[in-house]
Order: structure tokens, then sequence, then C-alpha cells
């Protein structure tokens, strides 16, 4: 493969192009970087640091906005502190510091949960589909295969919050309102067009005789597709999933709008928090950088798929 | 192994006639080379046997059994295509492997091991079994690609074009593989190709196709020595043979129904002669191993073979004379 891909390369850039790339590279990856390394600080800034005038780009860290987003605490009279057991462990501690009792533990973790489950159910669902209806459009003689096509595109056409009302009234009645199962398929069905598009530009790239070789060799259709057609298609379907995972995993307005409580998600979780007891900007961080991390880890770790999944298949031949 | 017979098969994809009407009979043991030009199809003839095409009428028997309703895993045949002839995302040993391993086969795998181990040792890849199939070069591939369809041990080997994409001196070198293996194994095959050597070196019997339809069959010498039209003669021989209008040669007592002298180097002889024949050297072409002779006769080019150590020199008037050439009549049939 290698030998293949760099047959495709133009000729080599010289050094000073190259530290030149490198240099526009680094600035705008700092650039871009920095919001993101500032809500990680953040989350380890005592509240008061957090707003402090000008900022402060050191401050001595704590884990108190880690501790407020897992945990609700509640405001409690000097005499009753005073009355309590000696404070067990970190966040117990930091909380009557602030004359304040753990309640119990917060909504985090459950909604954290929720986005997990939706987030990748639609990611799984779309794909799966996409992939079997995107080989169908690339192989067989589909009547009105363009139209359908044409149609499948035609649902990304205008936001699919323009359509927020009608979908809140239908859900209603369905009774899939605030459910995961709802949520699960409003992404799917968001995110199908462009997985049935994407995997049919990649299925139309994989030459038939590969299939039909196999059919030679002993298989049936459907054998020829896991055996030959999916192992090459990885590429595609890898690149397709990571494009609806980021979908479904940041979607707000729909979120918002359908789900209020046992299936919502943390985008609509995380800015409540910032009412609950002042303005808790360190929670709301904390709760942010570890809201990042899924994408982050499935991304790095299927990145060499995805570098070759976005060129589009032009240097895979 | 087994004979394989094609009987009036057609073929038409919407409008176009692919194959017309096409009989053919593989025997036992024998290699059938299809020669024709791209278009002519050849593929298609391959992919019906196959059973990847079902043809629009006529039958394709394997071994005296009737294989139209046949799905192509249940055939006894396997199938080197023209450009696609490995699974790239398997290695040298999977791709050996994965005929055995389909489910109409399921052969064990310390069985798979040997025979692979057999294959690879034919095809002296042995060290290249671990390699992905798309780190092998262009020739190791085509071999494995071949060797893989052959040790099946197939009723027919249907081959497209293996050889193509190949430059000339591999080409060359793994022609004379091919025909060693098939020879050792016994096998069946039917083998398509464009290129004359190929089909002139190879083949027991050659079939020359032309726009689907099966146009001569017969040993490549018969093909070549005698063949029934003026395209099956412009298929074969190097340099191709001159056709030549019969009025060029008023002074030839010929049947009356020829139109056509089709001549090669064989049937020509050229002399020098004195200054008012009509033909001149034009051009002498030395290619190497082949020296043609180019001459212009009343704007008419005639190519022939000569010695590298002729007396003609560029300029040259020459005359010539023909034995037994070969004539054919206004629509190209030959005259015998
Ligand atoms: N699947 C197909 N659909 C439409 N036309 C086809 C198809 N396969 C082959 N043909 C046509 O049939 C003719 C013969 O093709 P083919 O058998 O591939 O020829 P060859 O292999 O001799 O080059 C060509 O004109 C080709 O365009
Ligand atoms: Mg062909």
């Amino acid at each position: 493969m290698t030998g293949l891909v760099s047959a495709h390369s133009v000729v080599d850039p010289s050094p000073l192009t190259k530290r030149i790339a490198a240099i526009v590279v680094i600035a705008y990856a700092l650039i871009t970087l920095v919001p993101l390394l500032w809500i990680v600080m953040t989350g380890f800034k005592s509240p008061s640091d957090a707003i402090a005038y000008p900022p402060k780009l050191v401050a001595e860290p704590t884990l108190e906005g880690y501790c407020n987003l897992f945990t609700t605490r509640s405001r409690q009279a000097p005499e009753y502190m005073a009355k309590l057991p000696p404070a067990s462990g970190l966040c117990d501690r930091i909380s009557r510091d602030r004359n304040m009792v753990i309640a119990g533990p917060s909504n985090y973790i459950p909604r954290y949960v929720n986005s997990l489950v939706i987030a990748f159910g639609s990611t799984a669902l779309s794909v799966v589909l996409g992939t079997l209806a995107a080989y169908a459009f690339s192989r067989f003689k589909v009547p009105l295969k363009d139209d359908l096509m044409f149609f499948i595109l035609s649902t990304r056409m205008m936001p699919p919050i323009a359509v927020a009302i009608p979908i809140y009234l239908m859900y209603r009645e369905l009774g899939l309102s605030d459910t995961k199962l709802g949520m699960i398929l409003l992404y799917t069905s968001v995110n199908i067009s462009l997985a049935v598009w994407l995997l049919k530009g990649f299925m139309d790239e994989i030459p038939r005789e590969y299939e039909d070789a196999a059919m030679v060799d002993g298989y049936t259709r459907l054998q020829a597709f896991f055996k030959v057609v999916l192992p090459q298609a990885t590429t595609g379907i890898v690149a397709t999933a990571i494009f609806c995972l980021i979908f479904a995993w940041n979607e707000y307005a729909f979120a918002v709008l359908l789900t209020s409580g046992t299936a919502q998600t943390a985008p609509p979780f995380i800015p409540i928090i910032i009412g609950e007891g002042g303005q808790d900007w360190p929670a709301v961080a904390a709760g942010t950088t570890l809201f990042l991390i899924p994408i982050v880890v499935f991304t790095v770790l299927l990145r060499k798929h995805l570098l070759r999944g976005i060129t589009f298949g032009a240097v895979r031949k | 192994m087994a004979e394989t017979r094609l009987v009036n098969v057609s073929k038409s994809f919407g409008a176009k006639a692919a194959v017309r009407d096409l009989s053919l009979t593989i025997r036992d043991g024998e290699l059938v080379v299809l020669l024709g030009p791209t278009g002519a199809g050849k593929t298609t003839t391959l992919r019906l046997v196959a059973g990847l095409e079902t043809p629009d009428s006529g039958s394709v028997a394997i071994g005296g059994v009737d294989q139209i309703n046949a799905t192509p895993a249940a055939r006894d045949v396997t199938f080197v295509f023209q450009q696609y002839s490995l699974y790239p995302h398997l290695s040298v040993y999977d791709n050996l492997a994965f005929p055995l391993r389909s489910p109409v086969r399921k052969t064990p795998e310390p069985e798979i091991k040997r025979i692979v181990g057999d294959v690879a040792a034919m095809l002296r890849i042995e060290d290249k079994l671990g390699n992905r199939a798309t780190q092998l070069s262009g020739g190791q591939m085509q071999r494995v690609a071949i060797g893989r369809a052959l040790v099946r041990r197939p009723a027919i080997a249907l081959l497209d074009e293996p050889l193509s994409s190949l430059d000339a001196k591999l080409r060359s070198e793994l022609r004379i593989e091919l025909k060693r293996i098939q020879q050792d194994l016994g096998a069946t095959m039917l083998y398509v190709t464009h290129d004359q050597i190929e089909a002139m070196t190879l083949a027991n019997r050659i079939g020359v196709i032309d726009q689907g339809r099966l146009v001569q069959v017969g040993t490549p010498r018969e093909v070549y020595e005698d063949p029934a039209n003026t395209y099956v003669a412009t298929r074969l021989g190097s340099p191709g043979i001159n056709l030549l209008p019969r009025g060029l040669f008023p002074d030839l007592a010929l049947p009356a129904d020829v139109a056509t002298i089709g001549a090669r180097t064989e049937h020509m002889t050229v002399r020098r002669a004195g200054g008012g024949a009509d033909a001149r050297v034009k051009w002498i072409e030395h290619l190497g191993d082949q020296n043609h002779l180019h001459i212009m006769f009343n704007d008419q080019k005639i190519v022939s073979l000569v010695e590298p150590d002729t007396e003609l020199k560029v300029g040259d008037s020459v005359a010539i004379e023909f034995t037994r050439p070969l004539l054919f009549d206004r629509a190209g049939q030959r005259v015998r």
C-alpha cells in the first residue's frame, strides 16, 4: 500500500516549504487549542479564581469544580455543621469549607451515560443501515435509483431544527419524548443521509470483480459482502462513523427540546449547572472537559482510517 | 477435470449483443485461447461459463451436466480477472486459502496448509506467503492469481487476459511458466487474450472471436495457415498479412470470384528487377529480431520480412512473385 501511495505524491517539498508549513500548522493549532486549554484549566480553578479580573493564568489548582460537578450540596447553619462527624474524603472537606454538606450525587453521570448510549447507538444504527443501503445503491438496479438518492440527500437541505415543532408533537403522540430510543431514532434519521452518500462513494470505489471472484470461489453474495466488501470499506465506514458520532454527541437543540429527564443528554445538562448555587464556572468547565474525552479517544484510535477516509478515496486505489 | 461445452450461447446487454450464437467445446486437459480485440465479447464469454452472467439463450454444460441453473459457487470453475486478481486486504496465504475455506468446500486447515505449501513451491513464492497481496509486484501478483486458479483442480480454469498488464519481458516469462504448470497439472483452461503471440504459443486450439461471434476454431497452425476469412488472417502473423486488390495483378490466373489476394512473407518472393517495374523499395525497417521490407506498388503498401544481409536497397525496383497466396472473395471469405 505504501508503495502505491508514494507513487501519487508530487515532488517532495523543499525543507524551507516544510518549515513554513510546520510554523503555520503550529500557529493554527495554538489558536484553536487555547480556548480548549482555558476550559481545562478553569476546571481546576476555584470559583473566585475562575472569574478573577484580570484573568489568572496560574491559579492554585483545586478539585472543587469536579466535586461540584458530581455532587449536589446544601447550605447548613453553623450549629448544624459543628455537630457533624469529621469530614470524610476530599469533596466533603471542600464543601464544608464553604459551609455546605453533600446532599447526594448530581445527575451528571446519568446524563453522560445517556449521551454515550444515544450517540453511539445512533452512530451504530446509521452506519449499519447506511452501509447496507449504500451497497444496494452501488451494486443493484434499484428502481428510481437517482430519485431515491436525491430524496435521501434532500432530507438534509434544511436545518433539521426547522422541523422541531412537528417532531415535538409527533414524539409526544408516539410516547417517544424524553426516551433514549426516540433520540437514537432522531439522530439516526438525520445522519443516515450523510452515511448513505459517503458510503456509496466508497462502495463505488470497490471493484465488483472482487465479489465476482468470491462468488466463483464458493461464497454467496452475502458472504462475499462480509468477507470481501466490508474489509475494503473499513476506511469509509470509520470516517462515516466519526462524522455521525460528532453530530450526535454535540447535538444541543433537539436535546433541549425533546429531553428533560430520564433521557436528557449531557449538552443540555451542562449549562444547567451554572444556575445551581451561583455561577459555578469551574463545574461547567469540568463537565465540558470530561464531555470532550470520548470524541477525542474515538478519533485518535481511528485516526489512521480517518485521514485516509476524509480524502474520499483520492489516495487509495 | 472435464469437458466444457457451450452450445449456441447468446448474451445481450440492452441493445448491445456481446456474444452471439457461440458454440465451443473445451476438451478435458485442453488449453483453448479465445483471441479477439477489445469489445469482442471475450470477457462476457468467460462470465457466462462461470455463471456470473446468464445467457439469453443457449446452454453451458460442464462434465456433461447442464449448468444453467447453477450458481457460480456451485460450478467447479476458477476465474482470473483481468485487473483485480487478488484480494487486496488479505495476505498471499489467505488469498490462496480463500477458495478452500469457502462454505462449499470447507477444507480442514491442515489440508489447506499442505495445498497452499504445494502451490507456493510450484510458483516459487514460499517466502512471500506472509505478505499482503498488495506488496507483491505485478508479475508476482499474476503468478499467484494463476496458481490460485489452478490448485483447486477445477473442471475448468477461466483466465481473462491475465498477462496484459505486465511488461513484455515478464509476459514472455510467465507465458512459459503458465504453459508448464498447465501441462504438469493437465489443467483444462479457457484463456482469453488479444495478443496473438500468447495465443500462438499457449493454445492447443485457438478460437478467433469477432463482435461476439466465433469466426474460426482450430490449432494455431490451422488458424494461421488456413484462415477462414480476412478477419482471421489479419489477427495472426507479424508483419501482418498484405491484403491486395486483385486488380493490382491483372496477369495472375485466379478463380473468378477472387477479389483480394492475401500474401504473407512466405507467399512472396521479392527480386530485384529492371528499371521498368512499378514496385519500389520504400524503406527497410530494422526491428532487431526482424527486418521489415516496405514496398510501394501503385500506391499499395506491401510489407515482408527480409534477411538482415539482403542486397535490396531503398529505391530499388523489384518484382514480386506469389506462391500459393491466400485468396478471398468480395465478402472477405476464403476462396479455396
Ligand atoms: N455489464 C455490461 N453492461 C453493458 N454492456 C456490457 C457489459 N459487459 C460487456 N458489455 C459490452 O459487451 C461487449 C463485449 O464486452 P466484453 O465481453 O467485455 O469484451 P472483451 O472482453 O472482448 O473486451 C462490449 O461492447 C461491452 O461494452
Ligand atoms: Mg475483457
